[in-house]
């Protein structure tokens, strides 16, 4: 007799749980979805190769490859926080399943350009 | 008359636990005589990565540790880090971690509950113990970006700040939190079928779990006053609470003391809530470990200790982690002596095990 008030309550409410794939997932501002990369700002310093914690990123200076292992990203975060160039950032969509033929693996080409210095007036000549 | 003795195998891998622990049972007439515990399946190797990844970074990795105590493995790490140092954390950090330690000790609670529930066949109570979990989840994704894994603690302060206009909402959510919980409690420490199966059952009395080294809400059911937080580290010093014991001493003091601390711990975010300073939540971190420190804390099970030694270098010298899990196991021993057989996984879980926290 002491659950029948739990019980009756069953009855009225709506179900707590959310139907999935149909309903999206509860998000908020600040939840770590996935990192997101901009290629045009990246100067392929390898600071986020350095300090991943779970050894995700991978940086190729040479080749201007940028990648990632989705599998591996424990989405902590941390690569965004120093990242100097804003190039990471963590968007709050978790990222879509991969197979496992594909392995999870994001590559992109960076495209950074780097300013041209300003001349200094000796250069400019006369 | 005494009957033919028996090994029994309980685990690795058992129904009513997920985790790996192995106990050979020595059974005489369906009673358990000794119990033996093997350890060491799920052995990761975290101690030994000091060496390879610098103090900053370590962070991350002391917190995954455990799944379920995860934000207090990452404070207590960071909180060894400063004592290195000789870093000053800003108050309202400390006011922060204290408020998700005590949000980690709520959800960890309730996971306890309702998996406990769930052992002793009563699925309903399960449920409702996990529906009211998913909202501390919930409030806890909504201040740090993680349910479980928060990923908020940094040497020198914490990554985020919450707003004083959401304070106050998770505030008054608090409340309806706690109504939901009180009706759930009542059903864990008055169920006739519950108490038939927990009064009197795993029996630990005072001398023993104090000799025996029992700590959390193992031993303060048992009616010993063993409570880091007394201590006053974080911001536990400003905050009035008394230890929740009981004198029991069997299976469903545990229950009850777990059931109680839910509501101290939402008093204790009530304190903290009111009492939030204003100001920064991180100080700049300059310069690297050297030396040795101890850092203790309590855990929703009990206490843990993070032992560190620096040399002046980025990464430590040697980091050692004492949960406690593996402090209760003498415990559970001799919980275990002269219990029945059919109540030994009851009695394994009221110690709340986590063998992932307890390999490393």
């Amino acid at each position: 007799m002491k659950m029948l008030k739990t019980i009756l309550k069953q009855f009225v409410h709506k179900p707590v749980t959310t139907t999935f794939p149909a309903e999206p997932a509860k998000r908020y501002a600040v939840t770590r979805g996935h990192v997101m990369f901009d290629p045009s700002k990246c100067t392929s310093c390898g600071i986020c190769m350095k300090r991943c914690p779970s050894q995700a990123v991978t940086v190729d200076r040479a080749a201007k490859l940028w990648t990632i292992d989705l599998f591996r990203c424990v989405i902590c975060g941390q690569c965004t926080e120093l990242c100097k160039f804003d190039a990471l950032s963590l968007d709050p969509a978790y990222s879509s399943s991969a197979r496992p033929d594909e392995r999870g693996v994001e590559t992109y080409e960076i495209t950074y350009v780097k300013p041209e210095k300003p001349k200094k007036d000796s250069e400019i000549g006369e | 008359m005494t009957g033919k003795r028996t090994i029994v195998p309980f685990g690795p891998q058992h129904p009513v636990l997920p985790e790996p622990i192995h106990l050979d049972l020595v059974i005489e007439d369906e009673h358990v005589v000794e119990a033996i515990p093997s350890i060491g399946y799920v052995h990761r190797g975290l101690e030994s990565l000091v060496d390879r990844r610098e103090y900053s970074d370590f962070v991350y990795l002391a917190e995954r540790i455990c799944g379920i105590c995860s934000f207090t493995h990452s404070s207590t790490f960071c909180q060894g880090v400063e004592g290195l140092m000789g870093i000053e954390v800003p108050a309202r950090a400390t006011y922060l971690r204290t408020m998700w330690g005590e949000y980690s000790r709520l959800h960890s609670h309730l996971l306890w509950l309702g998996l406990f529930a769930d052992a002793l066949g009563f699925e309903s109570l399960f449920y409702n113990a996990w529906k009211i979990r998913e909202s501390i989840l919930n409030e806890l994704e909504a201040t740090t970006g993680g349910r479980v894994i928060q990923g908020v603690c940094k040497v020198g302060g914490v990554r985020r700040d919450v707003t004083n206009e959401f304070l106050s909402g998770m505030d008054k959510r608090l409340d309806d939190i706690e109504a939901e919980m009180r009706e759930m409690t009542r059903v864990f420490l008055s169920d006739y079928t519950l108490k038939k199966r927990l009064v009197g059952k795993g029996v630990l009395k005072a001398d023993a779990a104090y000799n025996l080294g029992a700590v959390g809400p193992v031993a303060r059911a048992s009616g010993l006053v063993e409570d880091v937080r007394t201590s006053g580290y974080l911001a536990y010093g400003d905050i009035s609470f008394k230890p929740v014991t009981v004198e029991g001493c069997d299976g469903y003091a545990r229950c009850e003391v777990r059931c109680k601390e839910l509501f101290q711990s939402v008093d204790i975010i009530h304190q903290i809530i009111a009492g939030m300073p204003e100001g920064d939540v991180s100080v700049p971190v300059k310069g690297n470990p050297d030396g040795e420190f101890f850092s203790r804390s309590e855990q929703p099970r009990g206490e843990v200790i993070h032992y560190l030694r620096g040399n002046g270098t980025k990464n430590l010298t040697q980091f050692r982690v004492r949960t406690p899990t593996l402090t209760n196991v003498p415990s559970l021993v001799a919980m275990l002596a002269g219990a029945e057989l059919a109540d030994v996984p009851q009695i394994v879980l009221t110690i709340d095990p986590c063998i992932g926290c307890m390999e490393r």
